[in-house]
């Protein structure tokens, strides 16, 4: 079992605030992620997939593909957007970084099982280069 | 539905690698420049894994202020600015980075509660670092 991993940024903004509270715990808990003003990031996302490599070609898959399905997938829907307003998925759930992890999973797991070969692994979202988020599928 | 959070944090700190078990030489040819006798110093880099069930009410796996909180008042006050030597957790094992990581997962274990340790990382230069995440594993 050989791991790949391919790293794409996006930058978008959001805020932390959950509605079944009043503001004064909003504020307490989240701190200054709690501005309804929304703040923003530059993200590093890390995809890691793991498979045998293909006796032909060498590749656990296609790095090209993996970008583009990255790209369709995940960072059309994030890239230079607010993910409280303007992502489904974040409606009515927190875009904290484990979040984001656990969602970009799910944009991209039917794309990579699809494709056969290689199963998703585990996806990395860094929100700063020092703070991070990670999903391995687990439930 | 469980994740992951980590955080980076860092240290300076001065050590000097010596074994009293070792003659002179010994210490010389096992430790080289890291022997030298008046120690010196790092930048290093403190990788924090917390692992969990990320809370519905939070989105989080731990708030990272309780992260911080805890990992500054167990690690970064103990080491930071410190000689690792003098440390009495060094008292009988020498300083090395394996020795440093496995000592602040130990100061850390148990601390993140509800969430759970999974490992420690310390980066001593940009060249190389070292992992560990309990006898376990």
């Amino acid at each position: 079992m050989v791991f790949l991993t391919r790293r794409a940024t996006f930058s978008a903004s959001h805020y932390y605030w959950n509605d079944a509270w009043p503001a004064e715990k909003n504020e307490q808990v989240f701190g200054r992620c709690a501005n309804r003003n929304g703040h923003g990031h530059n993200y590093t996302l890390e995809v890691t997939v793991a498979g045998v490599p293909d006796p032909v070609t060498g590749f656990v898959v296609d790095l090209k593909w993996l970008k583009d399905v990255i790209e369709r997938d995940v960072l059309a829907a994030y890239d230079h957007r607010h993910l409280n307003l303007e992502v489904p998925e974040f409606s009515g759930k927190i875009p904290t970084s484990e979040n984001i992890a656990v969602e970009s999973w799910r944009r991209l797991e039917p794309a990579v099982t699809g494709a056969g070969g290689a199963r998703l692994s585990r996806v990395r979202v860094y929100e700063t280069p020092d703070i991070f988020a990670e999903y391995r599928g687990e439930q | 539905m469980k994740a992951y959070f980590g955080r980076r944090y860092m240290l300076s700190a001065s050590h000097r690698l010596h074994s009293d078990a070792l003659s002179a030489d010994e210490n010389r040819a096992a430790y080289g420049k890291c022997n030298n006798p008046h120690g010196h110093g790092h930048n290093y880099i403190v990788e924090v894994m917390a692992g969990g069930k990320v809370d519905p009410q939070t989105g989080m796996v731990v708030n990272l202020t309780v992260m911080d909180e805890v990992v500054r008042t167990r690690v970064l006050d103990r080491f930071d600015h410190s000689n690792l030597n003098q440390d009495l957790l060094f008292t009988q094992t020498v300083p090395t980075t394996e020795n440093l990581c496995k000592a602040v997962y130990e100061l850390l274990a148990g601390s993140l509660d509800p969430a759970q340790l999974i490992q420690v990382r310390v980066e001593e230069t940009e060249n190389n670092f070292f992992e560990y995440s309990g006898e376990a594993s």
